[in-house]
């Protein structure tokens, strides 16, 4: 079976290339999965999204996706978004204290738009590193 | 003579302390050109995707109708990005880039477009105060190492002012593209509004695919632009930054060439008033001698 090529960049870098069967993201619409063979789609990613890369004789690659899109044509897939995080990168004790400082200071003012941001980060790139949050 | 002597030897011991500071400005900005270099190739996935995308989506829609495609019928005032550097030491690096804004001015003035200076890079913002020239933004501090949250605020600014309706209704853009180790050339290019090419698709050449997408073109687009915006803008600082740090490496080695050459001059000269002072002592001192002996064969 025909494998997609996918390719995560983020502006500053890429952070990850290579084949694989299964691609799931999450667009402003919902989740989206993507297969070989897709038709070409172009998708606004959420804020705080993970992604997860699914490989033959592989583990999954998650990562935490903050923000960007996804693009996908005769079997290549790209997501750009505007940071990304594999889970193997995440510092999960930072990430949780990042969690709890962006709610703290959301509970302290409820239209704290910067903490309800970095909240959904955090809690992303928990979710992407395995955590429940 | 001595006193020439003396005077010759501080002066080469100050060059000489000259060209260490230069020399070692040059390796820095030597080792700093690589990097910023990789920066520039580490961006390039992400300014080719997104191209591709902003291409995808154009292509697929018949008509592309968004606020930052129209171009205005009577744009009255134009913004322009002038991309300097933090520090000097960089040669004619910020001289060029401030010469092609004030060309630019002149055009637009032309056409009858007032140009609002937004201003990257602590000597830009000091040209443009020492002259008095109101600046429609100014940033500092990451000439040398621009982060992609920079090109997103100052994209931030020049998109916000160009969707008011008394804003600026044109952006251009004056950085230094960094071709080689040798090559630097200043740019001029406007980047909002985005302009809209009709192409044919050559033969051969694969066609745009028809896209699906989510939620639907409009809003796509609506994201995608700005973000296009953002990737041109750190482009344009990325390519500056290597530049200025390929300038700044290219002016400190000619400074340090000169300095080793000055040196040698100075040496020269100090070793002709050396040997003139021993010349002159052994003639003193071979008159006076033989002024001695005259006066004893004299007495005798």
């Amino acid at each position: 079976m025909a494998k997609l090529r996918v390719g995560v960049v983020s502006p500053e870098r890429e952070i990850w290339s290579g084949e694989a069967d299964m691609v799931i993201a999450k667009t402003v619409d919902g989740e989206i999965g993507i297969m070989p063979e897709h038709a070409p789609v172009l998708g606004v990613l959420v804020e705080g999204g993970v992604l997860r890369i699914k490989r033959e004789g592989e583990s999954d690659l998650a990562a935490a996706v903050h923000g960007g899109f996804i693009s996908v044509a005769n079997n290549d897939v790209s997501i750009l978004a505007e940071g990304a995080e594999l889970a193997s990168e995440i510092d999960i004790a930072a990430a949780k204290d990042a969690l709890q400082r962006a709610q703290a200071s959301i509970e302290a003012d409820n239209e704290d738009a910067d903490a309800r941001l970095e909240a959904k980060r955090a809690a992303a790139r928990l979710r992407a590193a395995g955590e429940e949050v | 003579m001595g006193a020439q002597l003396r005077l010759l030897r501080r002066r080469i011991k100050s060059v000489k302390s000259t060209a260490k500071i230069t020399r070692a400005q040059e390796l820095i900005a030597s080792s700093r050109i690589v990097k910023a270099q990789q920066r520039m190739q580490a961006a390039v996935p992400y300014e080719r995707e997104i191209t591709r995308a902003v291409t995808g989506v154009v292509s697929n829609t018949a008509s592309v109708d968004h606020p930052l495609t129209r171009e205005k019928e009577q744009p009255a005032t134009a913004g322009v990005l002038i991309v300097t550097s933090d520090s000097g030491f960089c040669g004619g690096y910020n001289a060029n880039v401030l010469r092609e804004a004030e060309a630019l001015r002149g055009l637009l003035e032309e056409r009858g477009i007032r140009a609002v200076p937004f201003v990257v890079g602590r000597k830009g913002v000091t040209w443009h105060t020492f002259r008095s020239r109101e600046m429609g933004g100014r940033w500092e501090g990451f000439s040398r190492r621009p982060a992609y949250a920079d090109a997103k605020e100052i994209a931030g600014v020049l998109i916000d002012s160009f969707k008011e309706e008394d804003g600026i209704d044109e952006i251009h853009v004056v950085y230094t593209e960094f071709v080689s180790m040798l090559t630097q050339n200043v740019i001029v290019k406007r980047i909002l509004p985005l302009e809209v090419e009709e192409a044919e698709v050559a033969p051969g050449e694969a066609i745009p695919p028809y896209f699906e997408f989510e939620p639907t073109a409009g809003d796509v687009l609506n994201s995608l632009l700005p973000r296009y915006v953002e990737s041109r803008i750190f482009n344009a600082l990325l390519q500056s930054a290597a530049s200025e740090e390929a300038s700044r490496r290219r002016a400190m080695k000619s400074a340090t060439d000169n300095a080793n050459e000055l040196i040698g001059v100075f040496t020269r000269q100090m070793n002709q008033a050396r040997q003139a002072e021993i010349t002159q002592e052994i003639s003193e001192i071979v008159g006076g001698a033989n002024a001695l002996a005259d006066a004893a064969a004299g007495k005798e």
